[in-house]
């Protein structure tokens, strides 16, 4: 789960991280009066989305007045701000974060994720702040410090101290840096994020280090022990079709393509995804029913799929384990008269009671087109949609 | 013979009285050898209780102490799971299986570290397979998992995955091609995890019962390019790959939480072209797993 960047500084605070002090704003008066509350003579005006690359696409911006606070609070508020996270459409931006101004003397960057090639959580800082990490890591994978934590052990001074010296920390500022490291680190492990990033991370002419911009991302599978992170969740930055997919315990994804796909299990998903691609199409969306493919779940995932107006045919790949290929016969014919089906339905179906499943979708006179392999069924639904 | 588990291995079903636990169990007990080798349930609450005539004891140790059983398969709730783990590893056992999807991914980091310290301590090694993923079969013999057992066969071919149904459907292809499989066995899905394809592999080519092996894996992840690096020096025998994600966008979570593109190096194409360097018959169509395993043979 992803939060804003107000959120995160919320949590870095919490953990005793120092960041400059700013007001969230849901409007252009707001803006203002907060700009006012924080006093001092410039503001940065900051579109609150949960897209990387905000700067770059013009929804951060510097003010000097408050009449320029109010100028810019209303360009961005409401704009669509495209980045290179966000896709050709842009996000629609309607929150800001106004912050007072930072003397920033150097940029940094540090992060904690977790490493599964070692297991540890990683912490990795670079002395290049400010800039897409995954560039640096490419054009100067040197200026970047890792060390790996046992979470037995801890993050340990040692360790911080190597990551604070590593990226040219002042020595006057090192013990401040530790600090820092140390309580990211914290705020990590405690929080259960997957990723917590600092970028960048400034030094500032007194010798204070400070948090300018922040990212978390937090394990879904730890959420039940954060209600105050789920509390974070802002709906308007997800998609509309996931969000009521995971009501109903569907994984959705929207994609480009125009062929939507029902498949248990997220490996088979994929597979099939790319077996629709090997044909010659793309898909439409990525959805595992999981285990239980009762009928009221294939029949949300029909309607679900078929809100994407892109959605030119329908392709179902069940492997019947324990699941029997007859109950999902019974489901997808039922869904399939349910949301009266206007498109060409592919379905393969293998494993436990095959042929009878197969004998249910014949008999239920509707025009289901029938297939042995995964290769088959995408030829067939590649070919109906075209 | 096979890897890890036979017809004489006996099992120990920690979270046996759940409804998840109580139904696979079922499956397992009605497997092949199954009512042989299940012989021993673990519940704090119920100890003293049985399950379609199996015993039902308050801890691993003691049930791994009154059975001789050396191998435990978890169904506990995703909030105890690790907590399972940890007590399977502490009894001393040889392997286990943890089914159980949606651990903390913390949970696990904690628990998979807690096992190494134990190990570098000159504790005895308990191997994990798992978590969030459907077990390992022996066909005919012994079956510890979630896996359909009807759709396995016999015979010399090994299979692993990341993904469930992903094996299953490269077990039925072999099946229905008259190949049958040595074991079969899923690692998983998650991003931190026991056992490895690279451990899988190293398995397969010890066995003098396993011909050839499918290797299947999915975007993120360094793991597949390992196992594919480790296999390119020391594997003997031909290994047919599928990697499934080729359309998967970065960034997203594709069901699995392990199935995440975070750089260039795990996405689909790139592991397939690692495994094609190593010497790997890879193919993109995944429908045709089997039939290119039997081309090799």
């Amino acid at each position: 789960m992803k939060i804003h960047e107000y959120q995160a500084k919320e949590i870095l605070r919490k953990y005793g991280v120092v960041t400059p002090r700013g007001i969230p704003c849901f409007s252009v008066d707001e803006a203002v009066k907060a700009a006012a509350e924080l006093g001092g003579s410039i503001w940065v005006v900051k579109a609150q989305i949960h897209a990387g690359g905000r700067g770059k696409g013009g929804g951060v911006k510097l003010a000097r007045s408050a009449d320029e606070v109010r100028k810019l609070a209303s360009e961005i508020l409401g704009m669509q701000l495209v980045t290179h996270q966000t896709g050709p459409l842009g996000q629609k931006v309607r929150r800001l974060l106004i912050e007072e101004g930072a003397d920033i003397r150097k940029e940094y960057y540090v992060a904690a994720l977790t490493d599964r090639a070692s297991q540890k959580v990683a912490m990795m800082a670079s002395s290049e702040g400010g800039m897409d990490i995954e560039e640096v890591a490419h054009n100067t994978p040197e200026k970047i410090v890792k060390v790996f934590v046992d979470p037995a052990a801890g993050l340990t001074d040692a360790q911080a101290t190597e990551l604070a010296k590593g990226i040219g920390v002042p020595d006057a500022s090192i013990a401040k840096a530790v600090d820092t490291f140390k309580r990211l680190y914290t705020c990590y492990m405690e929080t259960d994020a997957s990723l917590a990033e600092i970028n960048p991370l400034i030094l500032e002419g007194n010798g204070n280090i400070k948090a300018l911009d922040a990212k978390f991302n937090f394990d879904a599978n730890a959420l039940y022990r954060h209600p105050e992170i789920v509390a974070y969740r802002d709906l308007d930055e997800e998609d509309p079709a996931e969000i009521e997919a995971s009501k109903f315990d569907l994984a959705y994804i929207s994609l480009d393509g125009n062929i939507g796909c029902l498949v248990n299990g997220a490996g088979l998903a994929m597979a099939t995804m790319d077996t629709i691609k090997l044909f010659g199409a793309e898909p439409a969306n990525f959805l595992d029913v999981g285990g239980g493919a009762t009928t009221e779940k294939v029949t949300e995932a029909f309607k679900i799929m078929l809100k994407n107006s892109a959605v030119k045919g329908i392709l179902v790949n069940i492997f019947g384990g324990i699941m029997r290929c007859d109950t999902i016969a019974n489901g997808v014919v039922t869904a399939a008269r349910e949301v009266q089906l206007k498109v060409p339905l592919v379905v393969r179906m293998k494993g436990t009671n095959e042929d009878l499943g197969k004998k249910i979708l014949v008999e239920s006179g509707l025009p289901i087109i029938s297939a042995d392999t995964m290769a088959e069924a995408a030829q067939k639904i590649v070919a109906a949609v075209q | 013979m096979s890897i890890l588990i036979n017809k004489d291995t006996k099992v120990i079903t920690q979270g046996i009285t759940g409804k998840t636990g109580q139904f696979h169990t079922e499956k397992c007990v009605e497997y092949a050898n199954g009512k042989n080798c299940f012989v021993a349930g673990v519940n704090p609450k119920k100890a003293g209780e049985t399950f379609l005539d199996i015993p039902i004891f308050g801890t691993v140790k003691e049930a791994s102490a009154q059975t001789g059983a050396t191998v435990s398969v978890i169904y506990v709730p995703p909030a105890g799971a690790a907590g399972a783990i940890w007590e399977a590893v502490e009894a001393d056992l040889d392997l286990v299986i943890c089914v159980t999807e949606g651990i903390p991914v913390r949970d696990m980091l904690e628990v998979r570290n807690k096992m190494k310290a134990k190990e570098a301590a000159g504790g005895k090694k308990t191997l994990l397979l798992g978590p969030n993923c459907p077990g390992l079969i022996t066909p005919e013999e012994i079956k510890i998992g979630i896996m359909p057992g009807h759709i396995h066969r016999k015979g010399r071919i090994g299979v692993v995955s990341r993904s469930g149904t992903l094996t299953y459907e490269a077990v039925a292809q072999l099946t229905e091609i008259g190949l049958g499989q040595s074991s079969a066995v899923g690692i998983g899905g998650d991003p931190i995890n026991g056992l490895k394809h690279i451990d899988v592999m190293q398995a397969f080519n010890d066995d003098p019962d396993t011909d050839a092996v499918i290797m299947i894996g999915e975007i993120g992840g360094p793991d597949e390019a390992e196992a594919a690096l480790w296999c390119k020096a020391n594997m003997k025998k031909p290994v047919v790959g599928f990697i499934a994600g080729v359309t998967a966008p970065a960034g997203k979570r594709m069901g699995h939480a392990g199935a995440l593109i975070s750089g260039g190096a795990d996405t689909a194409e790139a592991k397939l072209a690692v495994m094609e360097e190593c010497g790997f018959k890879v193919t993109r169509n995944p429908s045709e797993m089997g039939r290119l395993l039997k081309s090799i043979l």
